[in-house]
């Protein structure tokens, strides 16, 4: 009787006749194969490749800027060398890591795969978006070889116009040029999703990694566009010098500040809307359970996509802007975060009463709960007036911004990585590792993020690398934190690495989880599936399991 | 039957998903254009309201003849484009040919008469920037309402280049019997496009030639 019971995650090693003969990784092995490819799957792990490649970049800048901080003295580098490092930093990790890291990689691989599709709707446009990456990668690379950019990773006006005498053009750029590999991937996640779905996928039964990566596409195609002309005319003003922002003939800087942010504000939620659909994946799968309130959290990631669209002045609250404007996107900035409150508590309803398990995906995500509230509940001190004024431009800031995008965005898609890496390579990893690895990223990100709030409610302002001797005990804690961070981030590069020849072969659904990615073998075949999926229910329907179970052991007692 | 169809891309079920993915995605991509070409509106907006007087004189040295020629020659532009499609979908490819041919021609000699207009403005020292030296006395803003009309009618002008190439290119499709009936999409898709670029000069010419001018 009990071998009838079903346990989940009991068999995640496939048996020998379970693993495919045929499937997209040994499709075809030349360059060409991979470089031409227009399968969905194989341009993922294009992008998996190069965009690890960049966050290593970037973290490589960060090591300097944490080194330089642990004194109160200049003792490393100039203030000009110093405003490279923390401007190549910010520059790398936003716009070629944040903003491509889940869509372009877990997205990519996965829209079409959770809605049953055989591929994105347009290909071909997808291996263009990728190159368009690459080409916008190789222009800021560039501009990082010739001696970086010191605007910080904004690209204020007149930083980046009358005053700057580093490579922002090239820079700028390879941005611009970026911009539009985003803009694409959104684009065809957004009419894949509408014009290929499977039979019986109706947009309530779909997953809500999907109604996130839509919510997603939206901001990417709306958003991203304004950034692209906004950079058209800083260049142009920095090579022709047509007065655009140039007060001396009434230009303004600030309407930079404005467009920039049209954008910048909604690129936040590109970043951390991904990171929520793998979230509710994540929780669902490892409580056993149905999502808590499937259409709420599914419409609060088109209120959050919305409503980033109003916000962008709180940006600006120290600027001048006028005090009513101020008022209002104080408000409005308020209003984010009730579509976000609405998923955690959710999250958290649907863990209660749940079958809990702490595999290394789980862990990451209640680990993202935890991180995103914290980022989330200083983001409304952000948005009162009074209280932003005080800690504007402080390490508060940058405290409060790396606990959503490092600490929720990284911390999901690590989560997501180590959720569907059977499914992408066919490989597990070894789970003590990832446990622990889990744990040392969720140790040190605090370690090294926290100081930060104190430090900023004391009154270190960013971007400076020389302060108070009271501030180098916090300073150095942050470092200190930085250093397990960075090992946290390093040991799975290295076991994934490992797994892809030594582990052990996956089977088609080691989380005994309920999407349809998991009904196709481990790794799945060039065309996603034997033969088109039919969809007969909802979404997360983990009751099944049991259902299954109760009716085993009927058959047992029979 | 459509399934064996040559233009059909192994993705798709059949031309009709493949037809409507492809108009959806071209739909998106109009948006995306909106807000390109928005972030250029919402400049204009704040300085014309920062700067009337400046805009005015600014647009004083636009020439309404030539802009309002181009405007005409533009909504012939977005007819013949529409009858390109009509003979597409009616499998006429003389037609097609000669319509698409036609929009080529009109297209071009929108971008002649831009480029004589914009060899005015050079002689008379209208470039933003260092050379930027008009001879009559002017509000120093005015350089703006040129850095404006520039990076618009430029980005504008850019994107009839862009569809004058893709004009040649549906042309040589035509010849080689690609476009039938039952495939015709690729014509009708980019008509969007074209329509989409003549709507924005229709927003500019106003905008930049004729608020203000009594």
């Amino acid at each position: 009787m009990a071998t009838a019971v079903f346990r989940p995650f009991e068999h995640q090693i496939a048996d020998p006749d379970e693993v495919p003969k045929k499937h997209y990784l040994n499709a075809g092995f030349s360059a060409k194969s991979w470089l031409l490819t227009v399968d969905h799957k194989r341009i993922a792990i294009l992008y998996l490749i190069t965009v690890t490649l960049f966050f290593l970049i970037g973290g490589l800048f960060a090591v300097f800027v944490r080194l330089e901080l642990m004194t109160p003295a200049a003792d490393l580098m100039q203030s000009e060398t110093y405003n490279k490092m923390f401007t190549m930093h910010g520059i790398m990790m936003v716009f070629f890591f944040l903003i491509p890291a889940i869509p372009a990689i877990l997205g990519n691989f996965l829209v079409p795969l959770m809605i049953g599709a055989r591929d994105l709707a347009f290909p071909r446009i997808n291996l263009l978006s990728w190159y368009i990456y690459m080409i916008g990668g190789v222009f800021t690379f560039a501009a990082v070889l010739f001696g970086g950019v010191d605007t910080g990773w904004t690209f204020y006006t007149p930083y980046s116009s009358t005053y700057s005498n580093t490579n922002v053009i090239l820079a700028a750029v390879g941005i611009f040029i970026t911009g539009f590999s985003s803009i694409l991937t959104g684009l065809n996640f957004i009419v894949t999703i509408h014009k290929m779905r499977a039979p019986g996928m109706t947009w309530f039964r779909m997953p809500l990694f999907i109604w996130a990566h839509y919510a997603t596409s939206l901001i990417q195609v709306l958003g991203t566009p304004v950034v692209a002309i906004t950079i058209v005319l800083v260049g142009l003003e920095r090579l022709f010098h047509i007065g655009i922002f140039d007060p001396a003939v009434g230009g303004d800087p600030l309407l930079f500040q404005h467009l920039f942010w049209f954008y910048s504000h909604p690129a936040v939620y590109i970043m951390v809307l991904p990171a929520m659909g793998v979230m509710s994946e994540l929780i669902t799968c490892f409580s056993r359970k149905k999502i808590f309130g499937y259409e709420f959290v599914a419409f609060s990631s088109l209120a959050i996509a919305v409503i980033s669209f109003l916000v962008w002045g709180h940006h600006m609250f120290t600027t001048g802007q006028s005090i009513y404007a101020g008022m209002v996107f104080s408000f409005l900035s308020f209003l984010v975060a009730i579509p976000s409150a609405i998923k955690v508590f959710n999250w958290t309803a649907t863990l209660y009463k749940g079958s809990v398990s702490y595999q290394a995906p789980m862990l990451y995500a209640i680990g993202f709960i935890g991180l995103f509230t914290v980022g989330g509940l200083t983001g409304m001190f952000l948005s009162t007036l009074a209280v932003d004024v005080h800690v504007h431009d402080t390490y508060f800031i940058v405290a409060h911004f790396h606990y959503i995008m490092v600490g929720g965005t990284i911390m999901a898609y690590l989560g997501g990585l180590h959720f569907w890496w059977p499914k992408i390579t066919g490989r597990l990893y070894p789970e003590g590792w990832s446990r622990f690895a889990a744990l040392v990223v969720f140790v040190g990100f605090n370690l090294t993020f926290f100081p930060q709030f104190v430090l900023g409610y004391l009154g270190m302002p960013r971007r400076y690398h020389v302060y108070p001797e009271e501030f180098q005990v916090l300073n150095v804690l942050s470092s200190a934190g930085a250093t397990i961070l960075g090992v946290g981030y390093l040991i799975p590069l290295i076991y994934f690495i490992w797994s892809l020849k030594s582990g052990p072969r996956a089977s088609a659904n080691p989380w005994s989880a309920t999407g349809l990615e998991w009904q196709t073998t481990s790794p799945p075949p060039t065309h996603n599936f034997d033969k088109t999926p039919v969809v007969t229910g909802d979404a997360y329907d983990y009751a099944k399991f049991a259902r299954e179970n109760a009716k085993a052991e009927e058959a047992t007692l029979v | 039957m459509s399934e064996h169809h040559p233009a059909l891309a192994h993705h798709f079920e059949d031309l009709d998903q493949q037809f409507e993915a492809a108009g959806l995605g071209m739909w998106a991509f109009l948006v995306q254009e909106i807000l390109f070409f928005g972030g250029l509106f919402a400049a204009y907006l704040v300085y014309r309201m920062s700067y009337p007087e400046a805009f005015i004189q600014g647009s004083h040295y636009l020439d309404i003849t030539l802009g309002g020629v181009n405007t005409a020659i533009l909504i012939c532009s977005s007819l013949t484009m529409a009858l390109a499609v009509f003979y597409g979908q009616q499998g006429n490819r003389r037609q097609l040919i000669l319509f698409l041919f036609l929009t080529i021609v009109l297209g071009a000699a929108f971008l002649g008469i831009k480029a004589v207009e914009y060899t005015h403005k050079y002689h008379e020292h209208l470039i933003p920037g260092p050379m930027f030296h008009p001879e009559e006395a002017h509000p120093p803003q005015m350089q703006i309402f040129f850095a404006l009309y520039f990076a618009m009618t430029g980005m504008h002008a850019l994107h009839m280049v862009i569809g004058i190439g893709i004009l040649v290119f549906l042309i040589y499709q035509a010849r080689q019997g690609r476009y039938s009936v039952e495939y015709n999409s690729p014509i009708e898709i980019f008509g969007l496009y074209w329509h989409f670029v003549d709507i924005v000069w229709i927003f500019l010419f106003p905008l930049l030639y004729l608020i203000g001018r009594h």
